[in-house]
């Protein structure tokens, strides 16, 4: 009794960190490639318009990106602090992943960060636009070992299990598992939808206040075309995943359906509304398209999966928290992809920057990314459930053992520490946004002596537009 | 074979923690000093001072957690789970310490003291929480098996909470040392009339844990003061009491940058002595490092990859440092 109340406030506890942290990378990984490409068109044309993106955007990451450092970090102990018996069975081989992405990712973030947010005075033009370059590639590559390593957990692979815990055997056949590929693009994808939508939002919200300027509309126009190309991209990168789940870890899938039994060869419906009872072992209440079930989880007229009722009870992922967050991930997908093509039709009649309709919907669709981002790990994460290592090793057997009073003040330390911190992190990043892109003055710094730096004619942190924007500057 | 890829990974992961002391220790003795400075400005140039590595500095802490974690699974298990309170605690102030270098400079006037404190307040926390972490494993840590076989509050006696305090002076000590060689006029002279109380501090730190250790524990007796030992480790003291004068001479006659090298000497050599009292166990007194080693595969996989990639980190790093050398002074238009 007292030890499942302290196995839930374990997994609560993660949950919470991993939900805050996981929103900050998100919107790390698009930004950091736009604002590559920004410096990039900025180099390229000279125009005004994307070195003040560049400064504008620059500001926002750099507060983003310290939310993500320190939220990433609680991550990287908790696997010791409370998943113990986790990090002992399978940290030979989760603990290279993890290592390498410290040493090939973090690293180069954080040693290029400095130049990139601070040194636009003191490295030349070049150079600086290396160091983003380099930030945004560590991003990448951060994003590659981390899903490496939880597609590992969901579809283990080239181990063996020796004594009491997991031996590598075949470190390609780790990192390249098969749900790997599918992860790492969708889980990119959605940064970069993410970001874009989050852009546009900004950008609409300062339409929708009457201040046009060339750089708000360039924020604009890029950010739907990002979602017009990728958005679609993002649905059929999602389908091929879903197909990958159903072929590796079919008792998600049959979760996320809320499919129970086949009832003899009849094809399956796609049920748009539904409450799964995991006690009374059916979806009630369900209302769905008859065939497009089968259509889109077998690519075919009639075919079936395995209902929820082919798993023992003891191994069957709640079905009702997944069906209902892989329905809000889906139905946010449609939502973008709509609005790109809105997007993409009102651009042609030259009307995509006043139109109220349109830009009140790329404003409310802001968060719409990371809403989606949030429901499509729940979906996963719950979904592997009762497994941390799927089909190897169970999420009650793998955590420290702490007493429930324990994790109960480290859970409300972290509820009480994160909602403070990153509500106002959030706020602040919201004020800036609502500041918008400014007139950036050094755009043309002078060039240093030989071996000189060049004139610090800049403050050393981030650097802001002065007193005006203050609310209550001296 | 003939490589020992336990001990090199042992060595790895000492040479990650120390990078992480040093470089994070002047970042938080930075935070603890804030309270011996009031002006705005100045403590805008303290800031300025690390605002640009303060990330880099930090992620020293987590290429040493996760190296443990793949060379010694079954130690970071333990460890981790046994220091949990501590450790949560000292995680809370990096979060608090880490965003304040943002979210100072994008605070309002009303706002900025609250992220003045946040940034004292999480910077004595984490200090302190690695020396408890510090003591407490240094202490011994009961395992049973596998597992950790302590209570939660373990942590609470007088030896860790006395390492809490020492860390907290070595920081310190760094912090000051290091202002004086970035910072110029009135905030330098208050950083070397600080510099030298917080010497003697750790000078005492020294000594007592020299003591308090072995007295403790038989086993760091034997190794310091047992023959052939006490030979080769003579040494140490001796260059303790040169660093300690070399600091107090240099914060007189040539206060730029040898008052940091001498506190760095300090705390290499503190280091040190902690490594050489507990060598070869990871989990002091009962695992060693052979005992806890993850299997061949993972190590030699993972450390390939570290040798070749550390040497481009230690490059690209000592660049941006550079980047950002030279003093900082408040004439430069700063917030």
């Amino acid at each position: 009794m007292f030890g499942l109340a302290a196995l839930d406030l374990a997994r609560i506890q993660f949950a919470f960190t991993m939900s805050f942290h996981i929103l900050f990378p998100a919107i790390t990984i698009g930004l950091a490639s736009y604002l590559a490409v920004l410096e990039i068109c900025w180099l390229k044309t000279k125009r005004q318009v994307f070195v003040d993106l560049y400064h504008f955007w620059l500001r926002i990451f750099a507060v983003n990106f310290g939310m993500g450092v320190v939220s990433g970090i609680v991550m990287a102990y908790q696997f010791g602090t409370n998943w113990g018996y986790f990090s002992e069975f399978a940290g030979s081989i989760t603990g290279p992943l993890l290592a390498y992405e410290v040493l090939t990712a973090f690293f180069l973030e954080a040693g290029f960060l400095g130049v990139m947010l601070f040194g636009w005075t003191r490295v030349g033009p070049g150079l600086h636009l290396f160091a983003t370059c380099m930030v945004a590639l560590g991003t990448l590559i951060s994003a590659t070992w981390i899903l490496g390593s939880n597609s590992w957990m969901q579809t283990p692979q080239g181990y063996e299990i020796v004594g009491n815990r997991m031996v590598p055997v075949d470190w390609l056949k780790i990192i390249f598992n098969p749900s790997f590929p599918y992860r790492l693009v969708h889980m990119s994808i959605a940064a970069f939808l993410s970001t874009a939508l989050f852009v546009g939002a900004s950008a609409a919200w300062h339409l929708l206040r009457g201040r046009d300027k060339p750089a708000v509309r360039t924020m604009l126009s890029m950010a739907m075309w990002m979602l017009l190309i990728v958005a679609p991209i993002q649905a059929l990168v999602g389908d091929m995943h879903g197909i990958n789940t159903l072929k590796h870890q079919p008792a998600k899938i049959a979760a996320l359906e809320g499919h129970w039994q086949n009832e003899g060869d009849k094809p399956l419906p796609l049920l748009l509304f539904g409450i799964p009872s995991m006690e009374d072992e059916e979806t009630r209440f369900a209302v769905g398209i008859p065939r497009l079930g089968s259509i889109i989880l077998t690519h075919s007229w009639d075919g079936q999966i395995k209902g929820l009722k082919e798993f023992p009870r003891g191994d069957r992922p709640n079905s009702l928290i997944v069906f209902w967050s892989f329905r809000v991930m889906v139905g946010l997908g449609l939502l973008m992809i709509a609005l790109g093509v809105w997007g993409a039709w009102l651009r042609r009649k030259g009307r995509m920057h006043d139109t109220r309709p349109f830009l009140r919907m790329a404003m409310w669709m802001g968060p719409a990314g990371l809403v989606a981002v949030l429901a499509g790990w729940i979906t996963t994460e719950v979904g592997r459930q009762p497994w941390v290592v799927y089909g190897v090793l169970r999420t009650a057997d793998a955590a420290s053992k702490h007493g429930a009073g324990t994790l109960a003040l480290s859970l409300g330390l972290f509820v009480m520490a994160y909602l403070f911190v990153f509500g106002v992190g959030i706020a602040y990043v919201l004020r800036l946004v609502r500041k918008g892109p400014q007139t950036f003055e050094n755009a043309h710094p002078p060039d240093g002596g030989p071996g000189q730096g060049r004139t610090p004619a800049r403050p050393l942190s981030v650097p802001e537009p002065e007193a005006a924007d203050r609310q209550d500057g001296p | 074979m003939g490589i020992d890829t336990t001990s090199i990974w042992a060595g790895i992961i000492f040479f990650a923690v120390f990078m992480y002391v040093v470089l994070d220790g002047f970042d938080l003795g930075i935070g603890m000093l804030y309270p011996f400075v009031k002006d705005r400005r100045e403590r805008d140039i303290m800031m300025n001072t690390v605002a640009p590595i303060w990330d880099g500095n930090e992620t020293w802490l987590v290429l040493g957690g996760e190296g443990l974690l793949l060379a010694f699974p079954v130690a970071y298990s333990i460890i981790l789970s046994g220091l949990y309170l501590p450790l949560i605690f000292m995680l809370i102030g990096l979060i608090f310490r880490g965003v304040a270098f943002e979210f100072r400079f994008k605070a309002n006037d009303r706002e900025r003291p609250i992220w003045d404190l946040a940034f004292i307040g999480g910077s004595v926390t984490a200090a302190f929480f690695q020396g408890v972490s510090l003591g407490a494993f240094l202490s011994g840590i009961p395992v049973s098996g596998r597992s950790y076989a302590g209570g939660p509050f373990d942590w609470l006696a007088p030896f860790p909470l006395a390492a809490g305090a020492g860390v907290m002076i070595a920081y310190t000590l760094l912090g000051s040392t290091w202002l004086i060689m970035r910072t110029e006029g009135e905030l330098q002279q208050r950083m070397i009339r600080l510099a030298r109380p917080f010497g003697l501090l750790m000078l005492a730190a020294i000594v007592g844990a020299s003591i308090w250790t072995p007295l403790a524990q038989h086993q760091v007796a034997e190794r310091w003061f047992s023959f052939p030992n006490l030979l080769f480790l003579a040494p140490v003291p001796l260059l303790v009491a040169g660093a300690i004068v070399l600091l107090m001479w240099s914060l007189k006659r040539d206060p730029f940058r040898l008052p940091f090298i001498a506190a760095l000497a300090l705390v290499l050599l503190g280091y040190t002595g902690m490594a050489i009292s507990i060598w070869p166990h990871v989990v002091p007194p009962a695992i060693t490092i052979w005992e806890a080693a993850s299997p061949p595969a993972t190590q030699g996989f993972a450390l390939v990859g570290t040798l070749f990639v550390l040497p481009f980190i230690l490059m690209y790093t000592v660049w941006s440092y550079w980047v950002f050398r030279g003093k900082i002074s408040g004439k430069e238009g700063y917030h």
